[in-house]
């Protein structure tokens, strides 16, 4: 059997605040082949931030180990991290505190290319020019984009720029906390589909974060859902949307809701 | 006659006045529920608060806005202090901002009644209680005497909830008041603000970008596009035949569940070029 692209064991991660003890991930164990698509859902505060801190190496686990391509990236000091740092981008939920407001959209999209960890994993002659200009092009902005800054842009088109920035050192994994929760449902779609693009064109190894069924359903061929820290159901997407196990994941679903009067499941209100 | 009739509203900003309203018209009858759709910088926001009389100073407002059949453009800010909170209250989206943080959320709701109602504490107290439980919330005593930080953000909207309905005000407008919300935690409030607004009676201007939540609660909605109203009539009929090319667009785009993952979504900008970028 091949060794997973991701893999982790037993993570726990306890948080301290004021004395006391709050645990944020309670065991949790994870495989993720190279080219699949995880959607990670459950509400706020069942630990799916957590989770993908630890998997992106911006954390470490109070117990239990998480590795990457077979190196236990858990065990690894930051000064190693580096083909972590170039393999693993991530794109957050809001783009307006996600993007430096004082920098130029271009330098926002190059600076993981001259980050110091970054720079030594990728080919001597990387042309950050000619990247800028390929990533601003798969993601539908315009060449003059970079000279401008990110409030000149609305809210779906900064959602393109982070992703942009995360494309540019040609990640193998693109990690999406909420990717989609700060936008209007109109430029949600075009998000969407910009995600599905990319990933398909790429070949990319795609965790998505979300409280919002649909979107993951939409994204993702597996999902784990979480409650409490632990993941309490997991699978292939269809088959747990067709046929939720668990009490938790069917109320997650029935909480989404639905248009009345068009072929929907329809409720009784008004 | 209606509660609320606003016509030909206009407002422009700023020295050069740039528009946010075109000319609205809508109305709304003693305890109706309309919805009122769009997407950020629709106008939509505006609308509500010139209704609050909340606009900024440089807002330049034309056109008319009736409550009860009082004009309220033009009002001081005296009159019109005199009627929020207490004949219209609003709903707003973040939580957390629209709660003072250094407060107990009791004493917050039971202001809103002493500064109309003019009630004393002790009866304020339990009337304040009382609202807590009408929107659901389990523990009501608990969290009146929690501050908001100490709240969940489904705990503290209710509390927002509470507040604007506890003087039983004729008109309550809710602003994307589960934007902020979980999917779980969205549905109940929107349950309880159902429940709420179906026990006082009060009629609601809801606000929101997301059609499968204006359907939870409305029966008749309103499409903003650009500051002006394009499409209004039952949800039922807006959403199985909508007519504008924006609507179409807006419904299509809302409905997830009917593509295949991984298909290609259906965007606005397919039914509808115009004007916008």
């Amino acid at each position: 059997m091949t060794e997973p692209l991701y893999r982790a064991d037993a993570l726990t991660r306890t948080f301290t605040t004021g004395g006391r003890e709050v645990s944020a991930l309670a065991g949790v164990d994870l495989e993720l082949a190279r080219g699949g698509r995880l959607g990670i859902v459950g509400e706020s505060g069942s630990g799916k931030s957590t989770l993908v801190r630890l998997l992106a190496g911006l954390d470490r686990p109070t117990s239990g180990q998480v590795w990457f391509e077979g190196r236990e990236i858990s065990a690894l000091p930051e000064r190693e991290l580096g083909f972590l740092r170039a393999s693993v981008q991530l794109v957050f939920q809001d783009p307006r505190s996600s993007l430096n407001p004082r920098m130029r959209v271009g330098q926002i999209i190059t600076e993981p290319l001259r980050s110091r960890l970054v720079r030594r994993q990728l080919p001597a002659d990387v042309d950050h020019q000619q990247r800028l200009e390929e990533v601003l092009t798969a993601v539908d902005l315009p060449p003059d984009a970079a000279e401008r800054y990110p409030h000149e842009f609305s809210g779906g088109q900064r959602q393109r720029i982070a992703i942009a920035r995360a494309l540019a050192p040609k990640p193998e994994v693109l990690i999406a906390d909420e990717p989609v929760s700060a936008l209007d449902v109109s430029v949600r779609a075009q998000v969407l589909n910009l995600l599905t693009d990319l990933v398909a064109s790429a070949g990319l190894t795609l965790i998505v974060v979300s409280h919002d069924l649909m979107v993951v359903r939409h994204l993702c061929d597996q999902l784990a859902v979480m409650r409490a820290g632990r993941i309490v159901e997991s699978g292939p997407t269809q088959s747990i949307y067709a046929d939720p196990q668990q009490d938790y994941t069917k109320a997650l679903l029935a909480a989404v809701p639905r248009i009345r009067g068009t072929g929907g499941p329809t409720q009784s209100r008004g | 006659m209606s509660l609320l009739e606003v016509s030909e509203l206009s407002i422009e900003f700023g020295r050069r006045r740039v528009r946010a309203l075109d000319g609205v018209s809508f109305s709304i009858d003693a305890g109706q529920r309309l919805g009122l759709i769009g997407e950020s910088g629709s106008g939509k926001t505006v609308t509500a608060l010139a209704i609050m009389g909340l606009l900024a100073p440089n807002a330049a407002v034309s056109g008319s806005i009736r409550l009860g059949g009082d004009e309220l453009l033009g009002l001081d800010e005296r009159e019109l202090a005199r009627r929020r909170g207490n004949l219209m209250s609003m709903v707003f989206q973040e939580p957390m901002t629209a709660l003072d943080p250094t407060m107990r959320v009791g004493r917050q709701v039971a202001e809103v009644l002493r500064l109309h109602a003019g009630t004393e504490s002790g009866p304020a107290r339990e009337r304040v209680v009382e609202i807590l439980g009408d929107v659901g919330l389990d523990d009501p005593e608990r969290v009146a005497d929690s501050f908001p930080h100490q709240l969940s953000g489904g705990q503290r909207q209710r509390a927002i909830l509470a507040m604007a309905l506890i003087n039983s005000p004729d008109l309550v407008i809710c602003d994307e008041p589960t934007t902020a919300l979980d999917v779980t935690v969205q549905a109940m409030v929107l349950e309880k603000l159902d429940q709420a607004l179906s026990v006082s009676g009060a009629a609601c201007l809801f606000i929101t970008h997301d059609l499968a939540v204006v359907s939870q609660v409305c029966n008749q909605v309103m499409v903003m596009l650009d500051g002006q109203i394009v499409e209004t009539g039952s949800v039922e009929k807006l959403f199985s035949d909508p007519v504008h090319p924006y609507t179409r667009g807006l419904v299509a785009t809302a409905r997830l569940d009917q593509v295949q993952p991984g298909q290609r979504l259906p965007v606005v900008e397919d039914f509808y070029a115009g004007g916008r970028q």
